[in-house]
């Protein structure tokens, strides 16, 4: 018999009701089983759904289910349907696979808080909806699971919510989606607009006919669509939410807010990839918001002291790194330092759990430091995830990011500019987060005595996902070797039908990608001067926060402005206080007070005032004075009687 | 059907209103009972109505229930008609329901026990009379019935600025209703003969009514139902009369009374006067953009939860007024009938939910609140559903209405319209904003265990009397199609009607 694909998000959502609706009722043992063991089933079905798919013809992989219309009314019309394509099917295995792992970590993390029921539902209903993000077959169905995680996120950065701080960031994080939801709404219309259908297969079957390549209608929903992007990647100019989203427990900002949700915004763009290929604008924006954003996170997170706000700020930047990709129309490059990236990032938060949970609660580096002993198992993975981070050969990040990085030099959208800078942030990458290394596990310990006593390696529970993770975060790459290191790249080829060939038959794209006209020389070239320059910055952090101490100090005096400015992250936020939200509430109250208080109850009232005082006026005609009625009488009546008789 | 329950529906509640007069003031749970049962049946009667019209008659256009005409006043043409199609048929679901949780919701009531339900009783017969209603005269005095009951009940059992919201309110509506008496007039002498059935004048008023005329009676009806709604700037009766109406009132108020506006256009004013839809089609479109913002950015500024939840009635009833605008779209229109339904249930609960807080606090003021989210978590999570059905979550029926809305007008190819459309998409973002505001303010946050530690959560009876709510917008959010159905064909029709 075959099994329906809803299979896939239906667990999770069981898991949810169950949970969600007997909170508190449950033993905590019984709550993790349910939540652990549906996000393991949809995982398990994942898997067999890739193998499923990879039975068949690379050509005809695609699986579909429709479960039922859903808005039908007028010319518009929706279904809850469902599609698995190589794309969908690489984000459910690494979706529902690191949701499994964090899940299981979550039992350790959690396991004394006293919302322990609440989290669990929370976190189901969170991969509930980022499977439908990953398994829609339509743009709304998406949007659906787009706003689902969004709300999910919501919940969980506010899951302390008796903290102002959590609360504020859960709420900031919402609004910054909305903001982005606008445009991805309006997008949506456009599409709909020209193409009369949401559905993807219909989309990017019609859109070439539908649409004039470069025009401005195809410009315009392909810049909105990435509006969107912006929201939910933290992408500039809405990045603000995603630092202050670390309010929410370590876990959660492993998985929601580094390895899944947050790459949302990539995956549509690259499920788009058939209309961003025919908007070259937008697809130079998506490139240009991409670096910037990876360069100015990487800025900032050279002078943050919060471990998880470092981590934070890299997120953003290697998040900036694969819209880079798309927008040099290597969708696949993306996507696969998006699979790369979830592993070894999820594993850097969790690790960042571990240390926090080892100095009960500490998160700032500055009262860190020589935990390498303490933590045999943490220490270890951290490193692993830190070198695959920084691009060093051998393990997962490099093959991604080197990827990332040709592209950006060779495809016919990227240019030399591009990827100098792609490699600046790369060196700076490497930078702080050997910065953060060195601050965390070497040199003396900065805690004080009691928490020094205290500290101990996480439980296997937390322990052993971190093994897994950072096997993979190891051997993830191997899957996307490029040629020139004598691999052939299966990961791009396996998406190849996804990226430019099933729903784009005259295959343009394809040749202008093969096109690139550099030979292999030049990539080896590259990749060295990447290797090495790497290796020279990590050489750097070591001499500034391990060797040296006091030259860290000395270079962030000489540079106290700059300094200033990094530290306060550029003052963004105090930008869009000032410009935008301050705006909006006084202009809120402008139009209470005095719109509508002041001017039209004013008028209103003013007239209540008028009439009353007329019929005051009127008053004394009423007399009650039975002549003087009969007078008013007669005299009307001879008037009226003289009015005939004159016409 | 075998007998005919649209007048059974309309005199159930009426029989109710005298009887519960005729009974001892001070017997007040029999006064209760009574009423619940006098508004229960109505509601059973308006789900099998639903339930039949569903799946007898949800696939065609058209009349298919009516009573009469029987000739009541024959000198003027008046007659008793009463007839219902798929607009119609959700409205009365939404009023039987909403009437019968008001009820339940009224038993906290103390004073004037009796004098309450029984006007509460005639204020229902006089909503499910103007839902049924297909002949002017008839219209007008279930329209004028309603107006009676409801000065009373803010003016007699609300809070302290009662009287100026009483007679607000009823200065705005009669204003307005006075201008729809001058149109029917109008209709009436200029047609020939001379009739009042709305039916055969949504047929001929197109023909034989002067250009100039058409134009005036469709402003006229105009003012009467956009006081209604209400559109801005005839809103500011509104948050007063929320404010100070008891809970129970207020959930008719935003659930059911404002989508007379609304409902009136669409039965009345749309069908009857084509050419004028089509003059001020963007016009209206523009004062729905306007309510849509405008209503969401004052309910940003607002300090009394209450008065919050009714300007954003302010902000939602504009996504219908843009859809109205986009008249050429069936979706848009659609859209509007759905987004009526779905504000009736979720403004419903919102107003039920702040006077359960309101019971306990006595304050309604977000300011004074904090961290009740510790202290009262079902109270909590069911506040968080409805807050984020209002901001339009896709799941519930919020955002099934609001996408309708927008998709609709947006590719109603009309190119002002797209653009009105696209700034109306803001109004996202913004009832985001106050509403998570609220929310934070009120439950998340460092609680005060002196102030609040003796608040209590829900009950069994309240949260009963709002989970059908949640069930509701829920059910309707993930499977719109059952109610999208019986709409369908009605709404085709109208746009068809529309495009004369």
């Amino acid at each position: 018999m075959e099994l329906p694909l809803y299979l896939i998000p239906l667990f999770p959502l069981a898991g949810f009701l169950l949970n969600g609706l007997l909170i508190g009722r449950l033993h905590k043992r019984i709550i993790s089983l349910i939540a652990c063991g549906s996000v393991g089933l949809s995982f398990i079905y994942g898997v067999k759904f890739f193998v499923d798919l990879i039975s068949l013809p690379e050509q005809s992989r695609v699986i579909e289910n429709i479960v039922f219309t859903w808005i039908p009314s007028g010319h518009f019309h929706v279904n809850i349907a469902f599609l698995l394509d190589p794309l969908s099917a690489v984000m459910v295995l690494v979706v529902a696979g690191v949701s499994f792992i964090i899940h299981i970590y979550s039992i350790g993390y959690m396991h004394d808080d006293k919302g322990y029921g609440r989290y669990f539902a929370y976190l189901n209903l969170f991969v509930f909806s980022m499977l439908i993000l990953v398994l829609a077959d339509n743009y709304l169905l998406m949007f659906v699971g787009w706003e689902g995680v969004g709300l999910c996120s919501y919940l969980l950065i506010g899951f302390w919510f008796e903290k102002k701080s959590a609360a504020d960031a859960g709420k900031k994080a919402f609004i910054f989606n909305r903001v982005g939801d606008f445009g991805f709404l309006l997008g949506l219309f456009i599409i709909f607009w020209q193409i009369g259908s949401l559905d993807f297969i219909a989309v990017f079957e019609k859109a070439p006919t539908m649409f004039v390549a470069g025009g401005g209608l195809i410009t315009a929903a392909t810049l909105l669509l990435f509006v969107g992007a912006t929201g939910k990647s933290a992408q500039i100019p809405l990045y603000v939410w995603l630092p202050d989203a670390m309010e929410g427990p370590t876990p959660v900002s492993a998985l929601i807010h580094a390895a899944t949700m947050v790459t949302a915004g990539v995956y549509m763009i690259a499920r788009s990839n058939v209309l961003y290929m025919m908007a070259p604008v937008s697809l130079a924006v998506v490139a240009i918001v991409g670096i910037a954003t990876a360069l100015l996170a990487a800025t900032i997170a050279l002078a943050q002291n919060d471990i998880k706000r470092v981590l934070a700020y890299s997120t953003i930047s290697q998040l900036g790194y694969m819209f880079v990709a798309c927008g040099v129309a290597a969708f696949a490059a993306g996507i696969f330092h998006l699979m790369t990236h979830a592993f070894f990032k999820a594993l850097l938060f969790l690790g960042s759990g571990s240390v926090i949970h080892a100095l009960a609660g500490q998160q700032d580096m500055r009262y860190m430091g020589g935990l390498k002993r303490a933590m045999p198992i943490t220490f270890p993975t951290f490193l692993i995830a830190t070198l695959a981070i920084a691009g060093i050969p051998g393990l997962s990040g490099f093959f991604s990011k080197d990827e990332i990085l040709w592209k950006s030099f060779s495809s016919d959208y990227g240019s030399i500019w591009l990827w100098a800078i792609a490699l600046l942030t790369a060196c700076l990458t490497a930078f702080y987060m050997f910065r953060l290394v060195f601050l965390t596990f070497y040199g003396e310990g900065r805690m004080d005595v009691r928490t020094r006593e205290h500290m101990h390696e996480s439980p296997k529970v937390m322990t052993i996902p971190l093994t897994i993770l950072a096997i993979l975060a190891v051997i993830g790459g191997y899957v996307g070797i490029p040629h020139v290191l004598g691999g052939d790249n299966r990961f791009e080829k396996f998406l190849e039908p996804v990226m430019h060939g099933r729903y784009h038959p005259s295959g343009e794209e394809a040749h202008a990608l093969a096109s690139s006209g550099y030979g292999a020389s030049t990539e080896m070239l590259l990749m060295a001067v990447s290797v090495v320059l790497i290796i020279i910055f990590i050489y750097l952090a070591y001499h500034f926060y391990l060797k040296n101490t006091a030259a860290a100090g000395k270079l962030r005096d000489r540079f106290s402005g700059v300094h200033k400015i990094i530290y306060g992250k550029y003052f963004v936020d105090e930008l869009y206080g000032a410009l935008i939200v301050r705006p909006i509430v006084n202009g809120s109250l402008f139009l209470w007070k005095i719109f509508d208080v002041l001017i039209i109850d004013g008028l209103i009232n003013g007239m209540a005032t008028v009439i009353g005082d007329i019929s005051t006026g009127l008053r004394p005609a009423q007399s009650g004075v039975l002549r003087t009625y009969a007078t008013i009488f007669l005299v009307g009546v001879v008037v009226v009687i003289g009015y005939l008789l004159v016409k | 059907m075998d007998f005919p329950i649209l007048s059974y529906l309309i005199f159930i509640p009426l029989i109710g209103f005298i009887a519960v007069m005729f009974l001892p003031k001070e017997k007040l749970g029999l006064i209760r009972w009574t009423s619940a049962f006098f508004s229960f049946i109505p509601m059973i009667l308006s789900f099998y109505l639903t339930y039949h019209y569903y799946y007898n008659f949800s696939g065609t256009a058209g009349m298919f229930y009516t009573e009469g005409p029987f000739s009541w006043i024959a000198p003027v043409h008046v007659n008793y008609f009463l007839g219902v199609d798929g607009i119609s048929v959700p409205m009365l679901f939404l009023t039987g329901l909403l009437s019968f949780l008001s009820i339940i919701a009224s038993f906290n009531i103390v004073n004037r026990v009796k004098e309450y339900f029984s006007f509460f009783l005639l204020l229902e017969a006089g909503m499910l009379g103007v839902f049924c209603a297909l002949d002017f005269f008839l219209f007008y005095v279930f329209w004028e019935v309603m107006l009676v009951p409801m000065y009373f009940l803010i003016g007699v059992w609300g809070g302290p600025r009662k009287e100026y919201a009483a007679i607000k309110f009823f200065l705005y509506t009669l204003f307005g209703s006075l201008f729809m008496l001058v149109a029917i007039l109008i209709l009436y002498f200029s047609s020939d003969p001379h009739t009042l059935n709305m039916l055969e004048l949504i047929e001929t008023v197109p023909s034989f009514l002067p250009h100039s005329l058409q134009i005036l009676a469709f402003v006229f009806f105009f003012i009467a139902f956009a006081i209604k709604v209400p559109v801005w700037p005839f809103h500011t009766w509104l948050p007063d009369a929320h404010v100070e109406a008891p809970t129970a009132v207020s959930v008719i108020l935003a659930g059911v009374l404002l989508k007379m506006g609304t409902y009136g256009m669409l039965r009345v004013s749309w069908p009857m006067f084509p050419e004028a839809t089509r003059f001020f089609a963007i016009p209206i479109a523009l004062l729905g953009l306007i309510a849509i913002i405008y209503g969401a950015l004052v309910s940003m500024a607002q300090k009394d939860l209450k008065k919050l939840v009714a300007y954003s009635s302010v902000s939602h009833m504009g996504y219908c007024m843009l859809a109205l605008g986009a008249w050429t779209s069936v979706t848009a229109i659609t859209g509007c009938m759905f987004q009526m339904f779905s504000h009736g249930l979720i403004t419903g609960a919102l107003f039920l939910m702040v006077g359960v807080l309101y019971d306990r606090a006595h304050t309604r003021e977000i300011a004074a609140f904090g961290g009740l989210g510790v202290k009262i978590p079902i109270f909590t999570g069911l506040m968080v559903l409805f807050s984020m059905a209002s901001l339009g979550l896709p799941g519930m029926s919020g955002f099934v209405s609001e996408f309708m809305v927008f998709i609709g007008a947006f590719t109603a190819s009309a190119p002002n319209l797209t653009i009105i459309t696209g700034i109306a998409v803001l109004g996202v973002v913004l009832t985001a904003g106050y509403m998570l505001r609220m929310v934070q303010r009120i439950f998340l946050g460092e609680f005060n265990r002196e102030k609040w530690g003796g608040l209590t959560e829900m009950n069994v009876r309240e949260i009963l009397m709002v989970a059908p709510l949640a069930a509701l917008t829920v059910i309707i959010g993930v499977y719109p199609a059952p109610l999208t159905n019986i709409m369908k064909a009605t709404l085709e029709n109208l746009v068809n009607l529309m495009a004369r």
